[in-house]
């Protein structure tokens, strides 16, 4: 594999870890199987490349497609709680509306941003590190974001939302209101893919409408290969997984496409990519026993005596 | 405290399954009264709590909590005046999240959740600790320690604390103790009998067995097919044994009680 296309796979795996850190939000924590993602994706891209064409700053322009993804998830959220529709059916019927929003916004299917300032120009020169200038910028976001919903979920509010997910029939017998909490999760869930999606456009330098297609799978694959390697019982690992997952996804599929192994080639990625889900799937089913448990294994490795444990 | 008044529910009205679970039901519970209420399968003692509680709507009539007529509040928003106990151990606690966790979620309850670290430091989680030291379970040490890896007794005890860990105005003990094993039913109970005493909680007690609702609390209320059967208190009800309410339903339904449950438990 080229430098180029380790440095590209690196990029997608960090910006697909958002994407998984969103879907953990929604699938895991909220328990909302939530298809928005596909669509508000791209939106976060369109809309960033919409103002940053019209010459609107790129961190404003970032923030912009941030928040456009999380009205997205509000309106799935809102389709469910307010007039109950099924939770997947209320994802797919935004994820639909917003192509030909996608459309709209751009005015055409794609918007090319090259020679554009984006987030990232201002540390080309800064940073020195060549074509791994993106790269940095991205980790560092991503790690942040990782802190960001780490501290979140840990908060008042956050405690609500993970009990609500959970156990809405105590939650409510706390004074939860799931309803709340649904809008909540959901609008910051698909923040987070309108992020991933303005970031993505920045660093391809292109807004594509037909680039959601598979983003909530790649986002899965990412999330249950986090689960897989780490556990998902503690909040800090299961995001630290949505990283972990999502870089070792990309990696070895930029692997399997520069070896062209078994003949991979790029239009097979969303054939792999399903695969690689349902593999995982079944692989973390049997993840307490798996050897590939590393948390268990590292655990192992430094275990305390029990009743020891700070929190 | 607690006032319900000619309370009806019916369950699919209007087609041929229509269950009518409550068929008027007028109860007034004086503050700090512990009532154990006991009925056959159907008698509609669980729809009484759930009603109280507020996931089961009322068709007709009222329910007052401190003179708050919250026959129309969503339950969340009932959570702030009634404390909760299910019969489920894995019902009122959240499996994923931690005891101190649990805990800290319940502390916030009825008032408004901000984004601010909900779990405390020094002072709160000693105070934690004690609140847990008095179970006597152990829990102390284990704030750490995620609720799915505790026992139903433990679970049952951490569900009872986090009922009765802010000042509130109804305790709702729904079968709480049926789940159990008989040693671990028998430290909730205790454990119950003593927090609401010391707190002079009102409480409303659902229960399967016709000794336990006669050894706790201060009055008894026996239903049957969704209305007060009976209402024993005071004098009248320190001289009464099992086979007296055993005749007593008799005499009154002209039916002898066929759950055995009700006799043996």
């Amino acid at each position: 594999m080229s430098m180029l296309a380790l440095s590209g796979a690196i990029e997608a795996g960090l910006l697909f870890s958002l994407v998984a850190l969103g879907v953990y939000i929604s699938f895991r924590v909220l328990n909302f199987p939530d298809l928005t993602v596909d669509g508000s994706f791209p939106l976060g891209a369109a809309a960033t490349a919409v103002a940053i064409v019209s010459g609107i700053n790129p961190l404003l322009a970032t923030l912009i497609g941030t928040g456009a993804g999380a009205c997205a998830g509000f309106v799935s959220a809102y389709l469910n709680v307010r007039f109950r529709i099924l939770n997947l059916l209320a994802g797919i019927l935004t994820m639909v509306a917003l192509y030909s929003i996608n459309l709209r916004v751009m005015g055409r299917p794609n918007i090319s941003l090259y020679g554009e300032e984006t987030i990232f120009t201002p540390f080309d020169g800064l940073l020195g590190l060549g074509i791994w200038t993106n790269a940095v910028v991205l980790l560092a976001i991503a790690v942040a974001m990782k802190f960001a919903v780490d501290w979140f979920l840990a908060t008042e509010i956050g405690l609500a939302l993970r009990a609500s997910g959970e156990n809405p029939v105590m939650a409510r017998a706390q004074s939860v209101d799931n309803d709340r909490m649904t809008l909540i999760g959901l609008t910051i869930s698909n923040g987070l893919v309108g992020l991933a999606g303005s970031l993505f456009a920045q660093s391809q330098g292109v807004a594509d409408v037909s680039m959601g297609i598979g983003t909530i799978v790649t986002g899965l694959a990412a999330l249950i290969i986090g689960e897989t390697l780490l556990g998902s019982l503690k909040v800090g690992w299961a995001t630290l997984g949505c990283l972990a997952g999502a870089l070792l996804y990309r990696f070895f599929i930029a692997l399997a496409l520069s070896a062209g192994f078994l003949g991979i080639q790029a239009q097979d990625l969303n054939l792999v990519t399903a695969v690689v889900v349902a593999v995982a799937v079944v692989l973390s089913r049997a993840r307490r026993k798996h050897p590939l448990h590393l948390r268990t294994r590292l655990q192992r490795l430094f275990a305390r005596p029990q009743g020891q444990k700070g929190a | 405290m607690l006032s319900i008044c000619d309370a009806y529910v019916t369950f699919n009205p209007g087609t041929p399954i229509a269950v009518p679970a409550l068929r008027g039901v007028d109860l007034d519970l004086a503050p700090g009264e512990f009532v154990t209420v006991i009925g056959t399968n159907g008698a509609g003692k669980s729809t009484l709590l759930s009603a109280v509680a507020g996931d089961v709507r009322l068709d007709r009539g009222g329910i007052y909590v401190d003179g708050h007529d919250v026959t129309r509040w969503p339950t969340e928003r009932r959570a702030s005046l009634i404390g909760r106990v299910f019969q489920e151990p894995r019902a009122g606690t959240c499996s994923s999240l931690t005891v101190e966790e649990n805990l800290a979620l319940a502390a916030s309850r009825g008032g408004r959740r901000r984004l601010r670290l909900a779990l405390g430091r020094g002072a709160e989680r000693a105070r934690l600790k004690e609140h847990l030291a008095r179970l006597g379970m152990g829990l102390e040490d284990r704030l750490g320690a995620h609720v799915g890896t505790l026992s139903g007794g433990q679970r049952q005890a951490l569900s009872l604390l986090m009922a009765t860990l802010l000042p509130m105005k109804i305790l709702i003990l729904d079968e709480h103790t049926a789940a159990l094993d008989p040693g671990a039913a028998a430290t909730i109970l205790a454990l119950s009998s003593e927090i609401t005493g010391e707190q002079r909680l009102t409480t409303l007690m659902v229960t399967h067995s016709m000794r336990n609702s006669l050894d706790h609390g201060e009055r008894t209320i026996m239903m049957n097919a969704g209305r007060v059967l009976l209402d024993i208190r005071g004098d009248e009800r320190k001289g009464y044994d099992v086979p007296d309410l055993l005749a007593l339903f008799k005499k009154t339904t002209g039916k002898a009680v066929e759950d055995d449950q009700l006799v043996l438990a």
